[in-house]
């Protein structure tokens, strides 16, 4: 049994390994059409010099409206969940 | 019952400021330097975990009604400024270039860093911290206090 998982946990680190060989050159992705037009055009046509935030909230902003969703959700469901033992506890 | 030591409170003391104005400058500066309204809404939800550490024992009630209403604020804010740029299409950026409220133009190259700068994004990333913030420190709160309201 401690053989299998030796064996197994080496046959992950292999194939990692093998992966991370194949992979292409860091920072030289096979497609940059995108890049090269957020990179020419965000600037001027967002007006932001932080081309990430003009990615995340102008040309991808309904990304950034699911992401805020989430966490509303997240701190409603706490909200409801919570709030009975909070209240519970102070009235006994 | 105070169990927290006199150091902590101190350093807290001290904290306060300094986290706060790290906080509001990450947000406010988003289209300009790393950051933006998540980033630094998670700096100003910190102060606040900071805050119920030190000082859960002094707190009367839960102060968890303002941290709601906030974060219902920001996200109102959020969709409306999404609303209002319906114009052409939602999320359009209806300020930018236009030299008025954050309307100053931006050219390809390095720039002065400007803040008068990228239309709605500065005022989403606002909306965002407070959201981001409120939403935070509502959940600290709310799992802190529990224990805190239990313990006699």
């Amino acid at each position: 049994m401690k053989m299998a998982r030796v064996v197994t946990l080496a046959l992950f680190f292999v194939f990692l390994l093998i992966t991370s060989l194949a992979m292409r050159p860091f920072g030289k992705p096979s497609n940059t059409g995108m890049d090269d037009y957020f990179i020419q055009n965000g600037q001027a046509q967002t007006g932001s010099n932080n081309i990430v935030t003009s990615v995340v909230f102008d040309y991808r902003g309904m990304d950034t409206l699911g992401e805020a969703t989430v966490l509303f959700a997240a701190a409603s469901g706490v909200l409801l969940i919570f709030q009975r033992a909070v209240t519970g506890g102070k009235h006994e | 019952m105070n169990d927290v030591s006199l150091i902590v409170k101190v350093v807290a003391y001290i904290l306060i400021v300094p986290v706060f104005i790290f906080g509001s400058y990450v947000i406010l500066h988003g289209h300009l330097s790393p950051g933006g309204g998540f980033a630094g809404g998670a700096i100003l939800a910190t102060l606040v975990a900071m805050l119920v550490i030190t000082f859960r024992d002094d707190f009367k009630e839960n102060p968890h009604e303002i941290f709601s209403i906030l974060e219902c604020i920001g996200m109102i804010f959020f969709i409306l400024l999404a609303f209002f740029g319906l114009s052409s299409s939602f999320f359009h950026n209806f300020l930018v270039n236009l030299n008025g409220l954050f309307g100053k133009p931006v050219h390809f190259g390095v720039n002065p860093g400007y803040l008068n700068t990228a239309g709605v994004i500065p005022l989403m990333n606002m909306a965002v911290g407070i959201e981001v913030f409120s939403a935070l420190s509502l959940i600290v709160l709310m799992l802190s206090m529990r224990y805190g309201g239990e313990r006699k």
